[in-house]
């Protein structure tokens, strides 16, 4: 396959792709012109506030709405059984397989309360202010059930969270090497390497995320017009509209869906909420328009959460550091309800275990598990952050475990850059790639040996503060996604993506794209690719998204997919308006249609310097004056495409981590990354994307984690307590690139949106543990607080002082968790060292 | 109900208002001046930042009846004859917005940082921003723009 890169030539003037062009969505939201959701006010709307259970689980009894209802401004007060036959459903939209259990998730409940902060009545009102002091008056008798809230005691299905499923187990997944004949079979291998070679077992705990968007989710429904305008604050307001139209009964066409100015998602708003469906049955019951707007610790309550896994790996490699088999078990914590894609979230990091590394043999098995808490889905990686950190942090513990570099130890397994394509062991075609050039460059920029040798000279002069360098090369898969392979994945929608390309009579252009921004600025990239493909002025075109009137078709935006997937669509409508064109500018030159060459906006007759611009075919068009016989007076052009394959960027990431061994505390003292995305359209944005999901990542190895507490309480639901980075938390870095192009897309992108969030967490963890490993630590359990690294440190120390340590320990099964950093929430230590004793932090 | 009279944005109100009535929700509910915004409840976000009488504060945190008698700025106010704040300017070429949410807060509080604090060092702009989130940026245009701000700033008393 060879990579199309079939734009203007050298000769054509400068080229819109490539250019750091400021935004043009800028200047509404730096004047506060902006159309966030709960800017809308609506002649007569009315105000909603939302009564939740604050138990885990629990059956109720009685609702008593009475007083509610008397007080001053209220118009109703809706509980589920009120609104039984015509509220919808929230549903999964994959269901991993037939047997897949998932729970009726009802937007308002009726008799059975699974998580807190499900919404058991909606008080309407004239103000929100009214509407909320009526929702305090509202009288719910409980009867309070046990629930189940640990991922390890939900195996076990002693308590249930669901007891009518009788089990607690929503599905099970496997992906086989050797039964699907991309590879050998693992235990083979393992068993082989326990002979001779090397086996590593370790255990890791991706920790529960909450998505974060700063701006709160609000959902406003008009049902008085013809057709019922929602106005939500939504990444999917395609999948909204099909949602509510598949299980309200409102027929599709009567649903119209808007996604206004979208403050963040980060896959938080991919779903489809109890909230929006609660809205929309209210304003219909009331026959009046509806806002409701959640406060933010609604929202960290009820908006779903990201991670929680419970990860058990088991890699085998030989003597000299090449790597065998990797075997993968997955618990996977899908909260109270199957999300819209909550149960396939661990399944999309299926493919990514492996890596860039060429194992012979790859096991993946993932359980998922229903529990007592909010509903877990999907997150800015969804499912490859969680197999990038535990085959980075792997191929660590592989490298202290030879003694080697760990740079090295990637080197000798990785896929070389002549090897691609690359079928990997489990499965995937790789189709380009670098790995050598991506770490050449980060390596050189990070100044890697000066560091390494620092860090040397601390620990030989016993610092306080040690050095750690953290490693991560990661690639992922992107571009969700060809239809197909959904298809045979279960899921129950299409991957393609839909672009319609409308020429102006003035010879302005409107793009109109089925993804749906809220950040990315796609407004400001597809207008430089079609300001290139149709040689137009970048300032003459228009992008309209985010309306199911205007955009109709449209899978919207999450998975790095909009660039890859829509802005390929966008091409080839573009491609299709020069092809409609060219025999009206035929035509009015007097040519043949053969002789036409479009050639930066101008068609042209070969051989002549007759021609005509874009904007005077497309005017020409418009007034249909002298058109060929049987050419529609009509050069606009529109595309659905569903790609090949994924795309797979990569990257080489390095943080430097300084650590106090005396308090635990530690300090970023650099961090660069040289990402390979493919082929990069506005450089400004791309490193917006790369900072903001650094960062993320960086958040969830140090500073984030939901606690609940032992009655079910999300005991983080406020900004208090869930503790998002600042800016004097972080710090600068230096981003770079390297680009081997895509070779499945006419651009050859490969996304960015998730590289950041997906590569920093493992290169800040494994930072930590290079520091302190002279030290016995092999594990900090995430996010690596000062309290865990300084108890991880005491508990080497006690190891290395009282007793031989295990150089490579092994699942004892009877054991439910080795790793006692997992036990306690405050408490941290070395994952599997069966040497570590629990009172190890008091010697 | 408490009639306070309040100039926001250049204008005088004056408007009756619950006490309980925060400076926030009578700037979007009662003005129209939904530039500002609400991302949070306990007043960590910041995105609510606006200047009382050339200060910032988080307008979450003030009632409205505190701002009785005083001049209110926000984000709507901060350009002047349609010609974008050195900030607001800053903040456009460096890329140090992507979704907006928390736009104008923090425009509005670098503006304060910027006020108290002319050359601020990277580390003070971090400081200074301290009380304002944003998920989208990762914050390293941000501090990016306000030094940016900064420099034009400077140049442009220079030259005034």
């Amino acid at each position: 396959m060879t990579i199309t890169d079939d734009r203007a030539d050298a000769s054509a003037p400068e080229l819109e792709i490539g250019k750091a062009r400021a935004r043009k969505e800028d200047q509404r939201l730096i004047t506060g012109r902006t159309r966030w959701t709960d800017n809308i006010q609506l002649p007569g709307m009315l105000h909603l506030a939302m009564v939740r259970s604050p138990f885990a689980h629990a059956r109720i009894t009685s609702i008593n709405t009475d007083e509610a209802r008397q007080s001053p401004g209220v118009v109703g007060v809706v509980t589920g059984e009120d609104i039984k036959d015509g509220q919808g459903l929230v549903m999964t939209a994959w269901p991993l397989n037939n047997e897949q259990k998932s729970p009726d998730h009802l937007p308002v409940v009726i008799d059975h309360v699974a998580c807190a902060g499900e919404i058991v009545a909606v008080v309407a009102a004239r103000t929100a202010a009214e509407a909320r002091d009526a929702a305090e008056l509202v009288d719910v008798d409980y009867e309070e059930l046990p629930a189940v809230l640990d991922l390890k005691e939900a195996v076990k299905d002693e308590v249930l969270a669901h007891p009518d499923l009788g089990t607690n187990t929503s599905a099970v997944w496997t992906l086989d090497s050797a039964a699907q004949g991309s590879g050998t079979d693992v235990e083979d291998e393992i068993a082989k390497a326990r002979e001779d070679g090397i086996v590593l077992e370790r255990e890791f705990r991706q920790q529960r995320l909450i998505p974060s968007f700063m701006e709160p989710r609000s959902t406003v429904c008009d049902p008085t017009g013809e057709q019922m305008t929602v106005w939500s604050s939504t990444q999917v307001p395609h999948i909204l509209r099909f949602f509510v139209a598949a299980t309200t009964g409102i027929p599709e066409s009567k649903v119209r869906v808007i996604a206004p100015d979208v403050g963040g998602g980060f896959g938080g708003k991919l779903q489809t909420t109890p909230e929006e469906f609660a809205t929309i049955a209210v304003a219909r019951r009331l026959g009046k328009p509806c806002k409701y707007t959640e406060t933010r610790s609604e929202s960290l309550l009820s908006g779903h959460h990201g991670r929680d896994q419970w990860q058990k790996l088991t890699l085998s490699a030989r003597k000299d550091g090449t790597v065998t088999g990797l075997k993968v078990e997955l618990l996977a914590d899908l909260g109270a309800y199957v999300g819209v894609v909550g149960g396939g979230t661990p399944v999309l990091g299926a493919w990514m275990f492996n890596s860039i590394y060429k194992f012979a043999a790859y096991h993946f098995t993932v359980r998922t598990l229903l529990t007592n808490k909010t509903w877990v889905d999907a997150y800015r990686g969804a499912g490859r952050p969680e197999a990038t950190f535990a085959i980075e942090r792997m191929m660590d513990e592989l490298a202290a475990e030879l003694g080697r570099d760990p740079l090295e130890v990637r080197e000798q397994n990785w896929i070389t850059h002549d090897e691609f394509p690359f079928t990997s062991v489990a499965g995937m075609t790789y189709d380009s790639g670098n790995y050598e050039a991506a770490t050449a460059k980060a390596t050189e920029l990070f100044g890697y040996d000066e560091l390494r040798d620092e860090q040397r000279r601390r620990r030989e002069s016993n610092d306080p503060v040690q050095l750690g360098i953290g490693i991560s090369t990661f690639t992922e898969m992107c571009g969700l996604a060809p239809s197909r392979i959904l298809g045979a994945l279960n899921y129950g929608a299409g991957g393609w993506e839909s672009a319609t390309i409308r020429m102006l009579a003035t010879g302005k252009v409107e793009v109109i794209t089925g993804t749906s921004p809220h950040g990315q600025g796609h407004i400001t990239s597809w207008s430089q690719i079609v300001a290139d493909r149709l040689g137009v002025p970048f300032e003459d075109v228009e992008v309209l998204h985010g309306d199911t009137q205007i955009a109709s078709k449209g899978m919207d935006t999450y998975g790095s997919r909009s660039l890859v997937v829509g802005a390929e669509a966008v091409v080839r409508a573009a491609d299709k308006v020069i092809e409609k064109a060219k025999p009206i500018a035929a035509h009015l030159l007097e040519a043949s249609v053969d002789d036409i060459e479009f050639t930066a906006g101008r068609f042209g007759v070969k051989g002549t310097d007759k021609g005509l611009g874009m904007a005077e075919v497309a005017l020409a068009a418009w007034t249909g004056h002298n058109l060929p016989d049987g050419i529609e007076p009509n050069i606009d052009g529109e595309a659905t495409f569903d790609p090949d394959n994924f795309s797979f960027p990569h990257g080489t990431h390095l943080c430097a981590m300084e650590v106090d061994t005396e308090t635990g505390a530690t300090t970023m003292r650099k961090y660069v990354c040289v990402d390979d995305i493919g082929t990069i359209i506005n450089p400004l944005i791309v490193e917006g994307q790369v900072h903001g999901g650094l960062v993320q990542g960086i958040a969830q190895a140090l500073w984030e984690g939901a606690e609940y507490d032992d009655q079910g309480t999300l005991v983080t639901g406020s900004f208090v307590d869930y503790t998002l980075p600042t800016s004097a938390d972080t710090i600068s870095f230096v981003t770079d690139h390297t680009t081997s192009p895509s070779t499945y897309t006419t651009l050859g992108t490969k996304g960015v949106g998730e590289a950041g969030a997906i590569a920093s967490t493992p290169a800040v963890v494994n930072a930590i543990v290079d520091a302190v490993r002279p030290l016995g630590v092999d594990d900090v359990v995430m996010p690596c607080t000062p309290e865990r690294v300084w108890r991880a440190i005491q508990a080497g120390r006690a190891v290395s002082t009282e007793g031989e340590r295990d150089a490579q320990p092994h699942f004892d099964e009877d054991t439910p968790n080795q790793d006692p950093g997992a036990s306690s929430p405050g408490s941290a230590g070395s994952a599997g060292s069966s040497g570590t004793t629990s009172d190890g932090s008091q010697s | 109900m408490t009639r306070i009279n309040v100039t926001v944005d250049g204008v005088s109100y004056s408007d009756e208002v619950e006490p309980r009535t925060l400076l926030v929700q009578y700037l979007r509910e009662s003005l129209g001046k939904t530039g500002t915004v609400v991302g949070c409840d306990t007043s960590n976000c910041g995105a609510c930042t606006v200047h009382l009488d050339g200060t910032s504060v988080k307008s979450c945190n003030v009632l409205a009846v505190q701002a009785d008698g005083h001049e209110v700025t926000t984000i709507e106010g901060l350009a002047t004859d349609g010609e974008l704040h050195p900030v607001q300017q800053a903040f456009h070429e460096c890329h140090a917005l992507q979704c907006g949410y928390c736009t104008p807060g923090m425009i509005m509080q670098a503006c304060d940082v910027l006020k108290h604090n002319p050359d601020p060092s990277e580390q003070e702009i971090r400081e200074g921003l301290e009380g304002n989130l944003c998920r989208c940026t990762g914050y390293h245009n941000i501090v990016k723009a306000v030094q940016q701000a900064a420099g034009a700033m400077s140049s442009q008393a220079v030259s005034s």
